[in-house]
This record gives C-alpha cells, sequence and structure tokens, in this order.
C-alpha cells in the first residue's frame, strides 16, 4: 500500500470522521472505537501537524508472525498477514509483539451482521468476528482475490490511498494506474519504523494534505 | 542424633493439629479462591472486556501475578537444592517449606495465563500447533518441566517422612489418611540401600533442578524482551528476573517461615539463626536486584531516545510514580536498612522485612509489565490501566489458593523434614561458619541438640 499523504487532511474539510476508516469499519463491521485503519495526527518536523492513515503494514518480517504459539497468524501467498480466528486462543502476545499498535481485541462480542454466521467466517473477510480473539487490517485479501481495491482505497474520495502489487510493480488509487518503483523514488516514499527491520509494505510519500491547499502552520 | 524423641514427637504431631484458627483461615481461604473461581466465570460469560485491559493495555493484572507466582516459586527448589549441594546443615528444618512453596506457587502460576487467554478451550491448539519460535512455548515447556521436577524433588524427601507417619500414628488417624501415607510411602523401611538409593536421587534432583529453575525464569523474561517495547527490548532481562525471582523467593520462606514457626511452635527448630542466614541472603540479593534495576534505568534513560524517556517519565513522577517509589523504599531500600543495622535485625524485624520486598517484588513487576505498554507507539495518549474487580479478584483469588494449599499441605504432611533433622550432626543448628550469635540463643540450640538419651 502506499498512501500519498499529499492529498490527505484527515477529512477535515467535509467535516467527518476519516473516510477510509469509516469505510473500513462499514465493511468489517467494527465498533468504532477499535479502528483498523485509525488516522493519527503527527506533529510535523518544525511546526504544524499531517494526518496518518495506519493500516496493518503487513511486514514482510512481522514480529506478530514470529511470536504466536499456535500460528494463528501467519502470511498468505500474496505476503499479507492474515489472523485465523478459528486458531487464535487470545493470549495477545502478538498485540505486545506489534510495533505499530496496529492490532485489536475482541474484548466483548464483536457486531455479528444480520444472518451471518460463523460458517461464513474466514481469515481473508474477517467476518463475522469472535469474542477472545485477534483482529486487524487484512488489506481486504477477499477483495483482493476478485481484483478489487481494499475499503479504505475505495472509500477515500481523494483517492490517496493507492494498492500496489509488489511483483508487477504497479499501483493503483481506482482512478490511475502507476509504476510502483518510480512512484515510491520520485516522491521519497518513506516507512515507518524502518530501524526496526520489519520490512513494512506500507508507504508514504511525505505531504501534509497541501494537494487541498492545507498550510502546516 | 539430632533429634530428641519429643522433638520428633512434636513434628510428627503438626499434622495432628487442627485448632478453630485452622478452621476459620480455610473458610476465609476458600471463600477468597472461590470468589476469584466466580469472577473467573463471570469473565468467561461477559468476555475480557470486564477487565480494564484494552488494545492499548493488552496485558496488566493476571501476567503480573504470573510472573510474581513463578518468581516465588524460586524459592524452594533453588534455595533447598543449592543449600543441599553447599552441606549447609542450617538448611535441614526449611528445606520442606521452600520445597512445598516452589510446587504451590508454580500451580498458581501457571493458572494465571489461563485467566489471561481469551479463548481458554484453545489451550489445546498448542499442543497440535505449538510453534517452537514463540516464547509463549518456551515458557510451557520450562514451567511444566520445572513443576514436574519440584513435585519429584518435593516427594522424594517425603517417603521417609511418609513412612515414619505411617508408622507413628497407626490409629490415631482415619483409615483414608492411613492408606494414603502407606501407599505413598511405597515401602520405606529405612534400610542402608533404600537410603543410599534416595540419597543418590535426591543429589541428582538437586543438581538437575538448578538449571532448569534458572530456565525458567529466564524464558518468562523472555516473553517481554522479545518484542520491541521501550523497557523491555534488554539483553539483562533473564538474569534480571531469575535474581529478582530469588530475591522474591526467599522473602517468601522468611515469611512462611515465621508463621510457620508461630503456629506449630517450632521455635527450637528454627530459630534466630534462620531468620538471620537467610535474611542475609536476601540482603544479598537485595543488592544484586538493586545493582540490575539501577543498570537498567541508567541504560534506557542515558540516551535520549523518546521512548525510553517516556517511560521513565511515567515512572519517576508520572502516573506510575507512586507504585515505583514505593517499590525503590519500601520494597529495596527499608528492607536492605533492616538487614543491615543490627537493631532491627530481629526475627520479627526480618520478616516485616520479607513482606515488604514481597510487596515490593508485586509492584515492580507491575512496573516492569505496564508501564512499557503505557509508552504510546503511535502518536496517541499514553495510556492509564485501572484494573477492574474481576482482575483484582482472580488476582486475590489465586493468592489465597496458594495460602490455602500450603496450610493444606502442612496439615497433613510434616512441614519440617523429620528424618532430614533426625539424621543431622550433632551441631545441626549451627554450621561452622556462621555469624556470631548472642550467647541466650547459642545456649538454646546446644542444650536442644545435646540433650540425647
Amino acid at each position: 500500500m502506499v498512501i500519498d499523504l499529499r492529498k490527505c487532511e484527515g477529512c477535515k474539510t467535509i467535516d467527518k470522521p476519516p473516510a477510509c476508516t469509516t469505510a473500513c469499519n462499514t465493511a468489517h463491521h467494527l465498533r468504532p472505537e477499535q479502528p483498523w485503519i485509525p488516522v493519527y495526527e503527527v506533529e510535523g518536523a518544525a511546526k504544524g501537524s499531517y494526518f496518518q492513515p495506519t493500516p496493518c503494514m503487513q511486514c514482510e518480517n512481522a514480529p506478530c508472525v514470529r511470536v504466536c504459539p499456535v500460528g494463528a497468524t501467519f502470511h498468505n501467498e500474496s505476503g499479507v498477514v492474515l489472523i485465523d480466528q478459528g486458531v487464535c486462543l487470545g493470549c495477545r502476545m502478538c498485540m505486545a509483539a506489534c510495533p505499530y499498535g496496529v492490532r485489536t481485541f475482541n474484548w466483548v462480542d464483536p457486531i455479528v451482521p444480520e444472518g451471518m454466521t460463523l460458517k461464513d467466517y474466514s481469515p481473508e473477510t474477517s467476518v463475522p468476528q469472535r469474542r477472545g480473539t485477534v483482529g486487524k487490517c487484512m488489506m481486504c485479501a477477499h477483495l483482493a482475490i476478485k481484483g478489487e481495491l481494499p475499503a479504505c482505497a475505495s472509500g477515500c474520495p481523494m483517492f490517496a490511498i493507492y494498492f500496489a502489487d509488489l511483483t508487477e510493480n504497479v499501483a493503483t488509487n481506482g482512478k490511475e494506474l502507476v509504476n510502483l518503483t518510480s512512484l515510491l523514488a520520485d516522491h521519497h516514499a518513506y516507512q515507518l519504523k524502518p530501524e526496526l527491520g520489519t520490512k513494512p509494505r506500507v508507504w508514504y510519500i511525505p505531504g501534509h494534505g497541501e494537494a487541498f491547499g492545507r498550510e502546516m502552520k | 542424633m539430632g533429634l530428641r524423641a519429643d522433638q520428633e514427637r512434636h513434628l510428627i504431631n503438626t499434622v495432628m493439629q487442627t485448632g478453630p484458627g485452622f478452621r476459620v483461615a480455610i473458610t476465609v481461604l476458600l471463600a477468597t479462591a472461590l470468589w476469584g473461581f466466580y469472577a473467573w466465570t463471570w469473565q468467561l460469560r461477559h468476555g475480557m472486556g470486564v477487565t480494564g485491559l484494552n488494545d492499548r493495555m493488552p496485558w496488566g493484572i493476571y501476567i503480573i501475578s504470573f510472573v510474581f507466582f513463578i518468581g516465588i516459586s524460586h524459592a524452594g527448589t533453588l534455595i533447598s537444592a543449592i543449600l543441599r549441594l553447599t552441606g549447609a546443615e542450617w538448611r535441614r528444618p526449611i528445606t520442606r517449606m521452600a520445597e512445598v512453596i516452589t510446587a504451590v506457587a508454580l500451580m498458581m502460576g501457571a493458572l494465571m495465563p489461563l485467566a489471561d487467554i481469551g479463548r481458554p478451550e484453545r489451550l489445546i491448539n498448542i499442543a497440535f500447533m505449538g510453534r517452537l519460535q514463540s516464547p509463549i512455548l518456551w515458557d510451557l515447556l520450562s514451567i511444566t518441566t520445572y513443576l514436574t521436577g519440584s513435585l519429584i524433588y518435593l516427594y522424594l524427601p517425603l517417603i521417609p517422612d511418609l513412612a515414619l507417619l505411617r508408622d507413628r500414628l497407626g490409629h490415631q488417624v482415619g483409615p483414608v489418611r492411613r492408606w494414603f501415607y502407606k501407599t505413598l510411602a511405597l515401602g520405606w523401611k529405612d534400610t542402608p540401600q533404600q537410603r543410599h538409593r534416595l540419597e543418590r536421587l535426591l543429589n541428582i534432583m538437586c543438581v538437575l533442578i538448578v538449571p532448569i529453575a534458572v530456565s525458567v525464569h529466564t524464558v518468562v523474561s523472555w516473553i517481554f524482551s522479545m518484542t520491541v517495547r521501550p523497557g523491555w527490548h534488554s539483553t539483562i532481562f533473564g538474569p534480571y528476573f531469575v535474581v529478582g525471582a530469588i530475591f522474591s523467593g526467599i522473602a517468601g520462606i522468611i515469611t512462611a517461615m515465621y508463621f510457620f514457626r508461630r503456629i506449630y511452635k517450632l521455635e527450637q527448630f528454627i530459630t534466630k539463626e534462620h531468620f538471620v542466614n537467610l535474611g542475609y541472603l536476601m540482603l544479598v540479593l537485595n543488592l544484586f536486584y538493586f545493582y540490575f534495576t539501577f543498570a537498567e534505568y541508567l541504560t534506557v534513560g542515558y540516551s535520549f531516545m523518546e521512548e525510553e524517556h517516556l517511560l521513565l517519565q511515567s515512572l519517576f513522577t508520572g502516573p506510575y510514580a507512586v507504585a515505583f517509589w514505593f517499590f525503590a523504599f519500601a520494597g529495596i531500600l527499608v528492607p536492605a536498612l533492616i538487614m543491615a543495622l543490627p537493631w532491627t535485625r530481629t526475627i520479627v524485624g526480618i520478616t516485616i522485612a520479607s513482606v515488604l520486598v514481597n510487596i515490593g517484588m508485586w509492584l515492580k513487576r507491575f512496573i516492569i509489565v505496564v508501564p512499557s505498554l503505557a509508552v504510546p507507539q503511535m502518536p496517541y495518549e499514553v495510556t492509564i490501566y485501572q484494573p477492574t474487580w474481576v482482575e483484582w479478584s482472580i488476582m486475590t483469588g489465586g493468592m489465597a489458593g496458594f495460602v490455602l494449599l500450603y496450610i493444606t499441605f502442612a496439615r497433613f504432611l510434616p512441614i519440617i523434614s523429620v528424618w532430614e533433622m533426625a539424621e543431622a550432626p550433632e551441631r545441626v543448628a549451627v554450621d561452622s561458619a556462621a555469624i556470631h550469635l548472642p550467647v541466650s540463643a547459642a545456649a538454646t540450640m546446644a542444650g536442644g541438640s545435646e540433650g540425647d538419651d
């Protein structure tokens, strides 16, 4: 995933909670206090602030995968880190190990959509969830199979979120298809906490919503 | 021999006594433990949301209690094994109470993560899908090995005493108890061959149990240090936790010693020398632990790394300051002073020190677990952890269960190893390398062991 922060201003101008967060919460029937793509307001280098949507980094060297005692969290063939809530013990070691704080726990009964049963569950859809297990963003793996964008990318009115294919070296935000390497290199994309060696697969193009004319004040 | 007939009878009689005090204690403890169990069923019914835990603070009271219990478990087997290996004669009256602490603390310690797991019915998955790369698996393997080993190490030296009870008590106890003593005594006839075999087995266990015990608290510490949280990701954690465990374990024995001594009137067997010797060991471990803690926080704080600084701030002046400074003063400084100053170095003083140490060490485990998780990993606020009645109930239930199991053991089995006391050489309570005792105490002990017929 590549998130172009030049185009993100936290949905402040439309005076709503961030659209990506809302789209994801709706698609996965999440409680608003436990989003899988929260948007943080980060202090700028000198002054002002910028917004940072923060999905699961889908680390190549995922600490969560490493510490799980039963292998409930694992990489699929595309490299997405999934959780099988049919196996998860709920020990939360993965939550202690994740440096990005992107994993949530079903402390109470999750919201189960009408008519859905446990039979409908798969680690790719993550719906319906189970109480006492861990959940997180799985880059809408169930949509990717169908060739669709993740809910957050589709939901962003500014097309700030790009979904990328590392092997094909392309990225798309639903409006345009670009070369991934160029996108990252030309715009000096960075990762979060790269020094930890997790090899996250979410890149950020630095910005503060200037595509809206938002200034760093 | 080291034990007069009347002394032996006194020790055997500890399994015959039961007064109203005992019954009150059992009732209160059982009620507390059952309340803790009820709180757990409440949690199972309503989900872990009934605790004060949340996504930012995924671990709390249960994990703290887990570390605390496993820490205390290092008391027994480590101390009794090491004292046996070094031939410290003064160990004889306290090895069994120490070994029981280990067994019981491990059992209660193992229950705490059970309370912490979101889907306990899936624990069986570990058997079929366990991953050796996970620190949790290391814990499981290490703790079950230690529990097995410490139960064996408790049972083996119990055999001669079981035989003694089988032979001496006869119809003074009910048929069920008689059957237990007889069966578990495994036909012990106290022949030289059996003695020899037992000594050899004990020697092997002594040597094996030490690395197992060290490995246990090391892997418990690795649950934390294998993550990258500030204050956790430190290479010192293995030795740090082991030293802390031995420290709190010794304090546990001292407290237990004091109460058994009073309740069963064991003054002639457990003397001031025992308190002073263990107290000095506690002091040494105190200084060791202070050294490790100081080295940790100095290293954490000397660089300007942001997360580490947030952590230290929350400990020294922030929301966790009360716990931290209470630990530092009441858990480290005061007990050290009590042992260092001659006029506080009394049986009561040393026992108070031991209680303070254990309160301090529980707080220290809190300080290790919670503030590191409270440091934000992303731009959000520092988390404040507020445990609920469910967590406190389960924790106190576990502690009540610990004491309950302990005093139940003492109710039916001798809390002082009778045969080990009996086989001691003349000067059983005074080790030639021991500290100088006041004249009256030395005279009491000399009187006790020289009164043979």
